[in-house]
């Protein structure tokens, strides 16, 4: 990759980030546009914003990655992400924004009238939020590191430092704008090199048989083994080692293979031929990020993949900075318009990542082995391309890339430093809300230094899977039953969350289970979201007593249409125009 | 391997949160009784402290007034004051709570306190009861009064009469009646600023009507098409004053109701008036007290234009700040001397257009808490630039809502 214009590329979009966050406000200084900038904010761009925030390094690299390694059954991720917000449309994105919550704390507040409820509200707001800003620090790392061959963490510092500077600073004073143009940059970043690569693959003769099992080699290429790893074959192998293979050196020789287990030495470089096939790298001694829970999937393929659905299904209503931004809608119609007009968005962003996957199975095929599958968005323009268009294509993948960490990443820390500063740290006169920011930034940076082996988009399914199992059954049982009490919540939360909390410490933690134990902990969403649920509503059964007096009340104002609660502002004009008819 | 070593680190580390967040809380929990009463001196002053501390547990829920919910929540703790087999407390109907031993003397009760109610004296009498080991065999009455009317009867029953139980009730029932008469005084206070709004509400300045029908007059002639839209203007602006449903509204509807507002003004003044306007549109769904930036902004037109002849130029400045919005309005007028603002806003002088700063201000302290009042920079020829912070959500606030009571 040329550093010349992936350099520059990300210290454009950086800018440009900080730029719109700091004077994007809409401004009038005629009377006449008084109107346009106290205007509310439209579905479109409320929806833009959403998608900008929602599409992080899990959908720009992590997906194409995993489609890489493990093929198409890996489409489930962008069906999941996308049909997420179906959910969120149908039971909650309106009643959630009649709550008037600007957080799902607020909101447990404004449900249930009980303090304790709200802060462990909290206490999962920043848990979900850490984990799922971790992997973007990672990928962020990974980025600058596959870009530029800066060290592993340099990326995710730059991230945090970028983010936590601009929100500590009051610098998101518009965060709206902000996403939105996020959005349409990331979507041009992977749409336009796209374009190009698919003509590159037509020119190539278009070849079909990306999904064939094994992936091979479509031209003689020289892997270089950058981590020890342990190499599986199924059939014996030939190639021309220049290394150390099974603790033996060889110097550019050509040798065979026997069908086992082989160990490779970091530093090796293996010379593969036209029409090998791609050997696969063994769990647990691969340092790499698309492959450590792959296992467990082949494992217990059909189970992996429900846990998977469900947790993305019902995750995408509790991530805290996805629903802090329904907030923006004027009212719960525009709410439900915006969703309609994310699932749209996003749609159409989640048809490009599969084709990099694709993609990468033919002409990069060697990144299963060295590990670095999330980088191949990134390397495909340079390796189908090359020369100049090559690297300038890779340029604007690397910003989009940035992009997309930025995006997310600054979204979850305001929601993180808001929770921070509001329900944890002590109040003292004017809330210090830069102690939270750089408090909701250290702590998944430090993590992100210390584990470096989650691949991008499992460590965003684990995030998914603990939202999915504590706000999933709060908000939709908050929004749908009149008897939950706050026990009942309080208990459910604790029950699922924390359960799947602990399944996702265990996984991270490289827990040795093998076979079905270590599928259910590495996929909690299939039984600890029934388990939030069920504990939810056996407490609350159990509990009758404690329903709080005002439910009837603020369920009728979660559901009824605003009109029908509250007059309609503003409406002389056009009285008084339709009385002169 | 290192990278395990480090997974596994991370791993232990977020396995340890929900048990530091749930010990740092079990501690919270614990560490109060033991802190509070360590450490002190004498029996005497012990039990004094003991006693002390449990009038004051006792005191929050009858904040809330007499009612069933209250009563019951602070009626052991009265129990454990008087050191009484049985405490009931009663409005002038029913018994609101019967806590201890006894409870089949209730209606009996009940009957016998119709002279205590009537006549606002306590008194003691036998209770009949056919129960042969009944173990209260005394009632002891001590009627709740609030500014000399009777609301109710705490009663103390014993086996025996002891007229250190009549003190002891007496007293008690005084400092419960300190207590209603306390919520009695939040209650009125809630009452007063519901009154205020209103007064505010009709007070969009008979001077502005006046001025602004003048306005319309003098374009009706020359420009009708003008004058037709300052109508309508003013019919909107008018509206949005006078409506009737609810204590709160969004910014963005209070945002073009000082549209309209400033279209009345600008008609009159003209080219000596201009604003700008600076929003964030994240922050225009945010709930806020009706009509509680409009003064704002008429306070800073008539400073801006007081007494000069020049232009005068007004910003107001939305933006987004975390969970709050970040609302500043800002003149280039007079000012002010900051001791006389001061005086304005502690209520004790209300010059012209003074009560509109000191009302918002009681309102947004009233509805956000004390931390949540307007700030106000100015001085004398330096303009004035006042800064609320809204929360976004505050429990109990939304559009159509009422003012939350405490």
């Amino acid at each position: 990759m040329n550093e010349n214009y992936t350099v520059p590329a990300v210290a454009l979009v950086v800018v440009a980030t900080v730029f719109v966050g700091a004077f994007g406000l809409r401004i009038s200084r005629t009377t006449s546009d008084f109107y346009v900038a106290s205007r509310t904010v439209g579905p479109r761009l409320n929806a833009a914003a959403i998608s900008g925030e929602y599409l992080s390094a899990a959908s720009f690299l992590g997906i194409a990655g995993l489609v890489l390694v493990q093929g198409p059954d890996m489409l489930w991720y962008p069906v999941g992400y996308t049909a997420g917000y179906l959910v969120l449309l149908l039971f909650v994105a309106a009643p959630l924004r009649r709550s008037g919550a600007y957080t799902l704390p607020d909101f447990a507040e404004a449900r249930l009238a009980s303090k304790t409820v709200r802060r462990l509200a909290g206490a999962f707001v920043v848990g979900v939020g850490w984990l799922y800003l971790l992997p973007q620090l990672q990928g962020a790392g990974l980025t600058l590191n596959v870009l530029t061959d800066a060290p592993q963490w340099l990326g995710g510092v730059i991230v945090a430092a970028v983010v936590a500077a601009t929100v500590a600073a009051g610098g998101m004073r518009s965060i709206t704008f902000v996403q939105a143009f996020q959005y349409w940059l990331k979507l041009t970043a992977l749409l336009v090199p796209a374009l190009f690569l698919v003509l590159a693959w037509q020119g190539d003769g278009a070849p079909r048989h990306a999904f064939d099992e094994p992936a091979s080699f479509r031209e003689q290429r020289v892997v270089r083994v950058d981590a020890t790893l342990d190499l599986k074959l199924a059939e014996p192998l030939t190639v021309t080692v220049s290394g150390t293979i099974d603790g033996r050196r060889h110097d550019e020789k050509r040798i065979d293979l026997p069908v086992g287990t082989h160990r490779v030495e970091r530093g090796t470089r293996l010379t593969f031929t036209e029409g090998d096939p791609v050997p696969v790298a063994d769990r647990g001694s691969n340092g790499g990020m698309s492959t450590s829970l792959a296992e467990g999937r082949e494992e217990r393929p059909l189970y992996a993949t429900y846990g998977l659905i469900l947790a993305t299904f019902l995750g995408t209503m509790g991530l805290p900075h996805v629903v802090v931004r329904f907030y923006t809608s004027p009212h719960g119609v525009a709410a439900r318009r915006t969703t309609v007009v994310v699932l749209g968005l996003i749609g159409a962003f989640y048809l490009l990542p599969p084709v990099y996957g694709a993609l990468g199975r033919l002409y990069a095929p060697e990144l299963t082995l060295t590990g670095d599958a999330d980088a191949a968005v990134l390397l495909l323009p340079d390796r189908m391309i090359g020369g100049l268009g090559g690297d300038l294509l890779g340029a604007l993948v690397a910003g989009g890339a940035f992009a997309a960490f930025l995006s997310t990443a600054s979204g979850l820390t305001l929601a993180v430093a808001g929770v921070l500063t509001q329900d944890v740290l002590p109040a003292r006169g004017v809330r210090h809300f830069r102690l939270g920011t750089v408090l909701a930034m250290a702590v998944p940076l430090a993590a992100s230094v210390l584990v470096g082996g989650l691949p991008v988009a499992d460590a965003v399914g684990l995030a998914f899977a603990v939202s999915a199992s504590s706000f999933c059954p709060l908000l939709v049982l908050g929004i749908w039953w009149r008897r939950l009490t706050p026990p009942g919540a309080a208990a459910g939360m604790l029950a699922g969350g924390g359960a799947a909390l602990l399944a996702v410490a265990a996984t991270m933690a490289g827990y040795p289970g093998t076979g079905a134990f270590h599928a259910l902990l590495a996929w909690p969403a299939l039984w600890s979201v029934p388990l939030g649920f069920l504990t939810m509503v056996l407490v609350s059964l159990a509990t009758p007593s404690r329903v709080p007096a005002e439910t009837p009340s603020i369920l009728a104002r979660f559901h009824l249409p605003e009109e029908l609660v509250g007059g309609q502002p503003g409406a002389a004009s056009k009285e008084i125009e339709l009385w002169r008819r | 391997m290192s990278g395990e070593v480090s997974g596994f680190l991370a791993g232990f580390l977020v396995a340890a949160l929900p048990f530091l967040a749930a010990g740092f809380w079990l501690g919270r929990r614990t560490a109060r009784p033991g802190r509070s009463l360590g450490g002190l001196g004498t029996p005497v002053e012990h039990a004094t402290f003991q006693t002390l501390h449990t009038a004051t547990l006792a005191a929050p829920p009858l904040r809330a007034g007499l009612t069933e919910e209250t009563a019951r929540r602070s009626a052991k703790r009265l129990r454990t004051l008087l050191g009484t087999d049985a405490l009931c407390l009663t409005d002038h109907e029913s018994v609101l709570v019967w806590e201890g031993v006894g409870e089949h003397h209730r209606a009996e009760i009940m009957e016998r306190l119709a002279g205590p109610l009537e006549s606002g004296r306590g008194e003691a009498f036998r209770l009949t009861c056919d129960i042969l080991d009944c173990p209260v065999r005394w009632a002891v009455v001590a009627p709740l009064t609030v500014d000399d009317r009777v609301h109710g009867a705490l009663v103390a029953c014993a086996p025996l009469e002891s007229a250190v139980l009549v003190r002891a009730a007496g007293e008690v029932a005084r400092w419960v009646s300190v207590q209603l008469e306390l919520a009695d005084l939040d209650h009125s206070r809630t009452r007063l600023i519901e009154a205020e709004i209103k007064a505010l509400r009709a007070q969009i300045s008979p001077h502005f009507i006046f001025n602004s029908l003048a306005v319309i007059a003098s374009f009706v002639r020359t420009d009708p098409e003008r004058a037709r839209e300052l109508l309508l203007e003013f019919a909107d602006f008018t509206r949005y004053s006078f409506r009737r449903h609810g204590d709160f509204t969004t910014l963005a509807d209070e945002l073009h109701a000082i549209d309209h507002y400033l279209a009345l003004v600008r008609a009159r003044f003209g080219d000596r008036l201009s604003v700008t306007l600076q929003i964030a549109p994240e922050v225009l769904p945010v709930t806020l007290p009706f009509l509680c930036l409009q003064p704002l902004v008429e306070n800073a037109v008539k400073h801006g234009l007081e007494g000069r002849l020049d232009k005068s130029h007004i910003s107001i400045t939305a933006q987004d700040a975390g969970a709050e919005a970040l609302v500043v309005i800002e003149d280039d007028g007079v000012g002010m001397d900051p001791e006389v603002l001061r005086r304005i806003l502690s209520g004790e002088t209300s010059p012209s257009g003074g009560i509109g700063l000191s009302n918002v201000d009681e309102r947004l302290r009233q509805v956000y808490g004390d931390d949540h009042g307007l700030v106000i920079e100015t001085a004398v020829g330096a303009g004035m630039k006042i800064t609320a912070r809204l929360p976004k959500y505050q429990p109990g606030v939304h559009p159509d809502g009422g003012i939350p009571r405490a």
